[in-house]
């Protein structure tokens, strides 16, 4: 085993490790960083986007319009889930943890009663190449390249269009861009909308990846949650460097001792940074700017 | 009779609803009924009486928590789980005699105050507050139930007790009390039925002295506004602190309770699922007052049970609905809204609490 192939490897492990965190995170931090508000459902948005897939897979759909498919199913039910309950919660961020939660209930167990405890997969597709006596997944790979797009069209969007200038108004000062003529409301039923089309979008990408259970919410969200806590209310100043961090610390545990020490690991970490950067890396970064 | 009154006094105030010797009476009445019960009811019942008041101690640990100092804590079972699990490695280990399941729970409680002071050092002295308190506890308890989880093998044990993985561990001895003549073993039945119940209503009066004294009025002070508070001298930390480990050392008196009535306990006691469900019990009754929180709590558990039988899936579809309905429409809570009714309606002015 020479040099290269043990760099690679660790390489390997930490984009993986980064587009998990990046994918789990990025639509709970739109969602946090726009309203304030933590949406507990969102692991649900991300079975939601898993079975809609492999669904459609099943039904002969190519995967990526499967997995866009999944992405747009989330993104209605979010908007619904906004219109019904969410919207009459703005004022109340603690009560809105506790609505998705029940949200979160209703739909594993709803799930479950209507779908059965399992729901058959699909094969990882794209194979494997080789390195140095190792075998890795491609689609590893790409799970890396999409978890880059998403950053970079998050940025194409709040910072090149229409939307985004008005996004970026409400998050500032809601009442000053109400009054410049901004539908502050329209602004968060999108963002709400966004957020869970893109736990939905991540769902799908990890579908074929993993077994689909009604309870499979819980993997993504503690992940979801460190990344949000670490990096606070800003997506490109603080979920993607906490991603990093996270990212490396994940990696290293892992290898070292095995995925739930992986986990814990993350734990710590977050435990830790939030006892020297209270408002998260963002917050940090923020402050020193101004 | 003057030390009567004044203890009296110390029961009452703002920040419980109930007061004057109609309510009391009532109370008198209703704790004379819980303990005449067990003669109208066979073992089986009484037992799954107990299994309700063994949840309560952690559901009104939260709302001091929540309700009364406005921190949200998903973390109560990862203290119920830490305090259960360690009530049976210690019991499995050093067995039942001499007492030695009563210093068992006091070390258990003592493992899960631990553990609140040191998670909440570094919360609320990090000055975490909000959402953040919320998915920060969540998280620890969603790590520690997978934690337990992966302990299957046998190179996970503590001395003779195995941990068992998912399945959790079981068997340890129940509470046992030594007395003269043979010691009195605690089985789920009528006898650990009144000990639960003297408990429950000690804590309950506990509670009423702690929420109503200055300390549990600087609480309510945090809750309503931190800032203020802080500005008018308080080291709000510090009051939040001691909240959040008094009503983990309740959630751990839960977890004690729970695992020495069945003789067992298992990671899924810390998961999703069963950390929603406290949150469920303490808002639905009222979280801001701890009558409503005890009878909510009660109410939800029996509902839950009876929903169980006819499908075990569709009850907790109904919790979850009834969480989001709750907190839409009665956000107080459905026990201190009707008080609140009912308050308005007659002249006595008792809902306002």
């Amino acid at each position: 085993m020479d040099a290269i192939t043990v760099a690679f490897a660790a390489l390997y492990q930490f984009g993986d490790a980064f587009a998990f965190l990046v994918l789990s995170a990025c639509g709970l931090a739109v969602i946090f960083g726009m309203m304030g508000v933590i949406n507990l459902a969102h692991g649900e948005f991300i079975m939601c986007g898993a079975y809609v897939t492999v669904s459609g897979a099943n039904a002969g759909l190519p995967l990526p319009l499967a997995i866009l498919l999944g992405a747009l199913v989330s993104a209605a039910v979010g908007a619904l889930v906004e219109r019904l309950v969410v919207r009459h919660l703005y004022e109340r961020p603690l009560d809105t943890i506790v609505a998705t939660w029940g949200l979160s209930l209703i739909a594993t167990q709803g799930t479950l009663i209507v779908l059965g405890s399992t729901m058959g997969g699909i094969g990882t597709p794209l194979g494997s190449f080789q390195i140095g006596g190792y075998s890795y997944s491609v689609y590893r790979l790409v799970l890396f390249v999409m978890a880059i797009a998403v950053l970079a069209g998050l940025y194409v969007l709040f910072n090149w269009t229409r939307f985004g200038v008005m996004a970026r108004a409400t998050i500032q000062v809601p009442h000053m861009a109400a009054a410049l003529g901004v539908d502050t409301r329209m602004v968060y039923s999108l963002t709400f909308a966004l957020g869970a089309g893109l736990a939905g979008l991540t769902g799908g990408l990890y579908a074929p990846t993993m077994t689909l259970v009604p309870t499979m919410g819980t993997t993504f969200i503690m992940e979801a949650f460190v990344t949000v806590v670490v990096g606070g209310a800003d997506v490109f100043l603080g979920t993607a460097p906490a991603a990093v961090i996270l990212a490396i610390v994940k990696s290293a545990m892992t290898s070292w001792q095995g995925q739930l020490f992986g986990q814990i690991g993350l734990l710590l970490a977050v435990i830790v940074v939030i006892r020297v950067l209270p408002k998260g890396i963002s917050g940090f970064l923020l402050r020193e700017r101004t | 009779m003057n030390a009567l009154s004044r203890f009296f006094a110390r029961l009452e105030g703002p920040q419980t609803i109930g007061r004057g010797p109609v309510f009391w009476v009532g109370f008198l009445i209703v704790l004379a009924g819980a303990c005449s019960y067990p003669m109208f009811s066979d073992g089986y019942t009484v037992g799954n009486t107990v299994y309700f008041f063994t949840w309560v101690f952690m559901a009104l640990g939260l709302s001091l928590i929540w309700g009364y100092g406005g921190s949200l804590s998903f973390g109560q079972t990862a203290f119920f789980g830490i305090a259960g699990y360690s009530y049976g490695v210690l019991t499995l280990n050093f067995g039942a005699a001499y007492g030695f399941t009563l210093v068992a729970v006091v070390i258990a409680l003592v493992i899960a105050a631990l553990a609140a002071l040191l998670l909440g050092y570094f919360l609320f002295f990090g000055r975490i507050s909000g959402v953040f308190l919320g998915i920060v506890t969540l998280s620890v308890t969603l790590v520690l139930e997978r934690f337990m989880a992966q302990t299957a093998g046998p190179e996970w044990a503590i001395g003779k007790a195995r941990l068992n993985g998912f399945n959790g561990m079981s068997n340890m001895p129940p509470l046992t009390i030594p007395w003269p003549g043979g010691d009195i073993i605690l089985y789920p039945d009528v006898q650990l039925y009144y000990v639960v119940l003297g408990l429950l209503v000690l804590v309950y009066l506990g509670l009423r002295i702690l929420v109503n004294s200055s300390f549990g009025n600087v609480l309510v002070a945090i809750r309503e506004n931190p800032e203020r508070a802080e500005m008018l001298g308080y080291d709000i930390r510090k009051y939040q602190l001691g909240a959040f480990v008094i009503g983990a050392v309740l959630a751990g008196l839960s977890g004690v309770l729970y695992t020495s009535w069945g003789q067992y306990i298992t990671p899924s006691s810390m998961g999703m699922t069963a950390a929603a469900l406290p949150i469920v019990w303490v808002a639905v009754g009222g979280r801001s007052d701890l009558t409503a929180t005890l009878i909510g709590t009660l109410v939800v558990l029996s509902g839950f049970q009876a929903l169980t039988i006819h499908g075990a899936q569709y009850a907790l579809v109904v919790m979850g609905f009834l969480l989001v309905l709750t907190v839409l429409l009665a956000p107080r809570g459905i026990i201190l809204a009707a008080a609140g009714l009912l308050g308005r309606f007659g002249k006595s002015k008792q809902g306002g609490a």
